[in-house]
């Protein structure tokens, strides 16, 4: 979606410290108008530290933040055309669920009409699954409901730039899924610009135009979700988006097609960072590029025996957690055809995994 | 049955306290107010309304507390609530213990040593010779409402800075972000958030504060040189001076029946103003 080179916010170089402890650490990245953009990162490492920097609630302690071009370290957050999702949600405890909805909307000026207020607030209740919650008291609201009043409050604003910090983490997997398509509906209807924060994988691939994912306040690699899952930049990105099992051992090749020895085995594959010989790096293999069979394959391809250990349904697909005396443990995942064509394994019995000389990427251990 | 025991032989101690300490003397004053003063003071058992009748003969002190127990409390609350504001939300932690420990520093004199202070400051060798040396005119402040009036914010001005502090302390300052993050300007976010949700420490102060006003006599009486007295004068020289208790019972009755009369409409009016919110009632 996102506009390239139509920038609505910007952080520029920007660092937070907050006395020893370093939660932002030079930050620079460019949010594109329109666009939904998501940071993946585990707890701790300066996903909201950056949102508040947005959000203007911290001043950088170095760098800059821009809205629309502008430099804006100094502007409060009541002038910034952006709205926030806390993630504690922070809803008024002396206000009911209708008036914590309008709140921000009685405080545009010129004044706007009563009639126009309600039907706005009435309006995003129903985007919230609440319709004729308005009167409740936010005490007698479930967690899952109250962060869901806190979702309305945000978007019934219709800012240029919404921020939202795991505004979905309270709620189960059917009202998340209809969370995520209404926010979707809103992006491609009014334009308004996302910055989500989450935890969840699969809601950042599945709802960012890019993904933005940090480790110890800095920036690892932005991308698309399939560049990130295609071509991560570090063992730890792969860790982080998608599924991926690592091979660790030592690099004995590098050049067009890097190569590494792993417990007797030569594997070779792109990497796209610059290895030495002799450091210890990994293979990454996501779990479908591997193939499970019950003969060896004829075919050019690394074979390995193995043992099934656990079988995971999924639907579609059918993940096996195999072992290697020599590799460890390890997932395949077999779609439900290639199944039908060799059977299913059951835990304990020997099979196969095997793949194509050359597929995954060895990252080093950064 | 046995936890509905145990709660009872728990609350014993304070049952008992409550009802020899406050109902019986009550029960007592209410029966004297309709006796008669004995021939050397004191009281003599008899049933007439005259004590109630002559209430007129005290009505200045009546006056005097009506007027200046509300205004001490509203003087109370304006100076109070920036200083618990700034306290609770603007001091850093590191100077927040030390301020708090100075407002409770004049606590450790007695409040009668400290009027003696205010005596000094206010009469005719303190500010008003200063303002006179200025050439600003000579002005009277010691024995003048004005007198009773700096008395009684200097001396309960703690009783109302504390619950105040306390419910901004409370207050989630994430709510305050909140509000800026939804484009209100700080005036606003202290009038739709700070102001309603500290609400009731302001009640509570200001209950505290108007009640033991309602019963002050010692900064009458030192400040107020005899002229500006209150209903606590009039009963201190009812029971002490003239002996006259059932009288002054009688005033006693008058002025718990104005209490409870006073409180019952602030109750009802914080109450409405609140929007008939439970946590924000009295206490
Ligand atoms: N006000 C503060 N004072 C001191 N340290 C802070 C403060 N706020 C955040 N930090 C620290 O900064 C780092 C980043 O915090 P931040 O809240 O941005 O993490 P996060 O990525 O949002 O984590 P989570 O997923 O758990 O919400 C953490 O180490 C945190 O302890
Ligand atoms: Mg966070």
């Amino acid at each position: 979606m996102g506009e390239q080179n139509d920038p609505i916010a910007e952080l520029r170089n920007a660092s937070k410290h907050y006395g020893d402890v370093i939660a932002a650490d030079n930050v620079s990245l460019t949010i594109h108008r329109g666009e939904f953009l998501s940071f993946l990162g585990p707890s701790g490492c300066g996903k909201t530290t950056a949102l508040r920097m947005l959000a203007g609630f911290e001043v950088p302690t170095s760098g800059d933040v821009l809205l629309d071009g502008q430099r804006v370290n100094d502007l409060p957050p009541y002038r910034r055309p952006i709205n926030m999702v806390f993630q504690h949600y922070a809803l008024f405890p002396h206000l009911s669920v209708f008036d914590n909805i309008a709140y921000g909307l009685r405080q545009q000026r010129p004044r706007l009409p009563k009639a126009q207020i309600a039907r706005a607030v009435d309006k995003a209740l129903e985007t919230v699954r609440l319709p004729n919650y308005g009167k409740r008291r936010i005490h007698e609201m479930s967690g899952g409901q109250q962060q869901r009043v806190a979702l309305a409050r945000a978007i019934v604003n219709e800012p240029k730039l919404l921020l939202l910090d795991e505004p979905m983490a309270a709620l189960d997997k059917k009202l998340r899924r209809d969370m995520q398509i209404e926010l979707q509906t809103l992006q491609r209807q009014l334009g308004i610009t996302f910055v989500l924060v989450t935890h969840d994988q699969e809601e950042a691939l599945s709802m960012s135009d890019r993904i933005c994912v940090m480790q110890g306040g800095k920036i690892v690699q932005i991308g698309s979700p399939r560049a990130l899952y295609d071509n991560p930049s570090t063992r730890y990105v792969a860790d982080f988006v998608g599924k991926t099992n690592f091979f660790e051992g030592m690099v004995t090749a590098t050049g067009d097609s890097c190569q590494i020895r792993v417990a007797g085995f030569n594997l070779s594959a792109n990497a796209p960072r610059a290895l030495a010989i002799g450091q210890t790096a990994s293979l990454c293999l996501r779990p479908e590029q591997i193939a499970l069979q019950r003969n060896p394959s004829s075919e050019d391809r690394i074979t390995i025996p193995v043992t099934i250990a656990a079988r995971i349904f999924l639907g579609e697909h059918t993940e096996y957690l195999v072992k290697n005396a020599d590799l460890g443990a390890f997932l395949v995942l077999v779609p439900r055809q290639a199944e039908a064509v060799e059977g299913g394994f059951e835990p304990g019995q020997m099979a196969q995994a095997s793949w194509r000389d050359g597929v995954g990427l060895i990252l080093g251990n950064d | 049955m046995k936890p509905r025991f145990t709660t009872a032989l728990l609350l014993l101690p304070a049952a008992a306290w409550f009802v020899a300490m406050l109902v019986l003397p009550l029960i007592v004053v209410f029966v004297f107010s309709f006796g008669e003063r004995g021939p050397a003071g004191g009281y003599v058992p008899a049933f007439s309304f005259d004590n109630f009748l002559n209430l007129g003969a005290r009505w200045t002190a009546f006056k005097n507390t009506m007027v200046l127990a509300p205004i001490g409390t509203i003087a109370c609350l304006f100076i109070a609530y920036p200083l618990a504001y700034f306290l609770a939300i603007r001091a850093s932690a590191k100077w927040r213990t030390m301020l708090l420990i100075l407002v409770i520093v004049p606590f450790w004199t007695s409040i009668l040593i400290r009027s003696y202070a205010w005596i000094f400051l206010l009469g005719g060798k303190g500010l008003p010779s200063l303002i006179a040396a200025l050439g600003l005119g000579h002005i009277q402040l010691i024995n003048t409402p004005f007198a009773v009036l700096v008395g009684i914010v200097y001396g309960y001005l703690p009783l109302m800075v504390f619950p105040i502090y306390v419910s901004l302390e409370r207050l989630d300052k994430r709510l305050l972000e909140a509000a800026s993050d939804l484009g209100a300007p700080p005036l606003n976010t202290f009038l739709t958030v700070t102001l309603p949700l500290s609400m009731p420490g302001v009640a509570t102060g200001c209950m505290l504060v108007f009640i033991l006003l309602m019963g002050e006599f010692l900064i009458p009486a030192m400040l107020g040189g005899g002229k500006v007295f209150f209903v606590g004068n009039a009963l201190v020289d009812l029971f002490v001076q003239s002996r006259n208790w059932a009288f002054g019972s009688a005033v006693a009755v008058a002025l718990v029946l104005v209490m409870l009369v006073t409180v019952t409409a602030y109750m009802r009016f914080t109450r409405r103003w609140s929007g008939g919110r439970d946590d924000i009632s009295l206490m």
